[in-house]
């Protein structure tokens, strides 16, 4: 679950003024604070209907469309961030999708569920079955969730794709986790740019 | 609702974009709900092919005549008349109230017939302006529209940037493809071609290319139903079984026919030709070597533009280029694409995601005129 503390820190690594483009962005509530926060403009991309009506109520522009399919009708470079906030583990394309975010925004942000949360690790060693919790409520039929990672493997994936990490957070209830982040972090929160870009 | 269409004169000749001037003409209108103080709850509603000013309500003296978007605007309905005042157009050109065809010319007891000249989606968007400024409407707080009439919308957005806070264009199209300007052809010949149809001048000769509508209007049909709505609807299902003869016998054909031969006693041929060919030369992108963006550049309005999932008419894909051209020039817009099954004509229906996006829009155009008066 992304909270409010959450928000402040992708808040935080937004510039003011800032073109925001949400991939999956629900009922467009972060791009909501945003513009309140940080006088972003910019739209959200989602799917599904009844999210589609949740972001016109939120007073946010929001498109229509499949993330699958890619962001064809969008120019390289026209965003400052592209943000895919708890989408990554649920996309097909994973890698498409990463760097499709860096075609067309300067910069982005990634957050998702770590898997390497130490219940999660506890349910598969101990309990011999897939983590279900407040996180990933799912069970292992029904999950949306096809690409769960841990913070360190995103980190890897990161590194083997040419994908600099500018910073990276790793939340637990609104707090920042310092100690063991991959096994006390619920949710990991990266702000990422193509090496060598400046 | 009850609600009684108007008429308001208008001297000043137009000029037209053909280059020749309308001298003199009247615009039919209907309004809904009321004006208020500051003048920033008015919405325009273009029409769309065969449409009037009559969008909403029903006349008193005809409780049948049920206005085409009254499941969409009324009290209480996605377009609020108890927080909007709604204003429907008829169209120059048509055959319904405003100066087309049917009208006589002025200084002189013979109607227009074949004289009428072409008019043009602008055209339509000059005369609908100079009818704001005679209600004394400075800006409007959307201009919405289906079809031919989402085109009219965008139009508004770039013609008249300055007077349009929103633009609502739904089953719409930048521009007309190669296949949609083909079936406007085929109906246009079919009138044409009848031999009631006189060049134009039926009425002197006391007769009326009823052949020519009713085919017209068949062609018509065919393109605003779903190939599986219309499988679900009529199948190949015969009537009572075959004839070995042309009578209609399969449902499809006897349904066709139906719709083409009300429609010809209704419609008029000349207005027909002209509004087909409206549509056909409809292309803001045309003026900027084919850039709908920079066609686009202009406008202020934010905007939000529906399709539906269906229509092979102006496709999903077609709206999309209009939604690419806005992002590219960094415009507001919201765009919804709609599941259902009914083709182009499910703009007119009442569908409940469409009819929640519009909904909860113009509570947005109502929340933000708030904030604009108390600011």
């Amino acid at each position: 679950m992304i909270t409010r503390a959450d928000f402040e820190v992708i808040a935080g690594w937004i510039r003011p003024g800032a073109r925001v483009l949400d991939l999956g962005c629900g009922d467009g509530s972060l791009l909501a604070y945003l513009q309140v926060h940080r006088g972003t403009s910019g739209y959200g991309i989602e799917n599904d209907d009844a999210n589609l009506l949740a972001c016109i109520d939120n007073g946010v522009n929001v498109i229509q469309s499949n993330l699958e399919a890619g962001l064809k009708e969008i120019e390289d470079a026209s965003f400052d961030y592209v943000i895919l906030s708890q989408t990554l583990q649920a996309m097909r394309h994973t890698e498409k999708v990463v760097s499709e975010m860096l075609r067309v925004g300067r910069e982005a942000i990634v957050t998702f569920p770590n898997f390497g949360y130490w219940p999660h690790r506890l349910q598969i060693a101990l309990g011999g079955h897939m983590p279900v919790s407040k996180d990933l409520p799912y069970q292992w039929f029904d999950t949306p969730n096809i690409h769960l990672c841990t913070v360190q493997d995103f980190e890897k994936f990161c590194a083997e794709h040419a994908i600099a990490v500018r910073e990276r957070l790793v939340m637990s209830d609104g707090r920042q986790v310092t100690v063991l982040p991959n096994v006390f972090g619920k949710l990991a929160i990266f702000h990422l740019a193509s090496q060598g870009a400046g | 609702m009850i609600v009684t269409p108007q008429l308001a004169h208008f001297a000043e000749p137009l000029p037209l974009a053909s280059g020749v001037f309308l001298r003199a003409y009247d615009l039919a209108y209907e309004t809904y709900g009321t004006l208020n103080a500051d003048k920033s709850n008015a919405v325009l509603v273009c029409h769309a092919l065969n449409a009037s000013h009559h969008v909403a309500g029903h006349y008193a003296y005809q409780p049948d005549d049920i206005g085409w978007w009254d499941n969409m605007i009324g009290p209480g309905k996605p377009v609020d008349t108890d927080k909007f005042f709604v204003i429907g157009v008829n169209n120059l050109g048509s055959c319904f109230g405003s100066t087309g065809p049917l009208s006589k010319q002025p200084d002189s007891d013979t109607a227009y017939g074949a004289a009428f000249p072409l008019v043009t989606v602008e055209d339509w968007v000059d005369s609908q302006a100079r009818l704001l400024d005679r209600l004394g409407i400075p800006t409007l707080a959307a201009v919405m529209g289906g079809s031919l009439g989402g085109m009219q919308a965008l139009c508004w957005a770039y013609r008249y940037s300055e007077r349009v806070r929103h633009a609502l264009v739904i089953a719409a199209a930048p521009n007309l493809s190669a296949q949609n300007i083909a079936f406007n052809e085929v109906a246009r010949q079919a009138i044409l071609r009848d031999p009631d149809f006189h060049g134009g001048a039926f009425a002197e000769h006391d007769a009326k290319p009823v052949s020519g509508l009713t085919v017209a209007r068949m062609i018509g049909h065919i393109t605003y139903i779903s190939d599986d709505q219309m499988e679900e609807k009529f199948g190949r299902g015969l009537r009572e079984g075959k004839n070995y003869s042309f009578a209609p016998e399969f449902q499809i054909e006897s349904y066709l026919r139906h719709q083409g031969e009300k429609f010809s006693k209704y419609y008029d041929a000349n207005t027909y030709l002209r509004v087909t060919k409206a549509l056909d030369y409809f292309d803001p992108a045309l003026e900027h070597g084919g850039s709908l963006a920079k066609a686009l550049a202009p406008a202020t309005a934010k905007f939000l533009v529906v399709s539906f999932t269906t229509d092979w008419r102006f496709s999903p894909a077609r709206s999309r280029e209009i939604v690419k051209a806005l992002l590219d020039e960094r415009k507001a817009v919201t765009y919804a694409e709609i599941d259902a099954p009914h083709g182009h004509d499910a703009f007119l229906l009442d569908h409940p995601q469409y009819h929640g996006v519009v909904r909860k829009y113009f509570a947005q155009i109502n929340s933000l005129s708030l904030g604009r008066g108390l600011g």
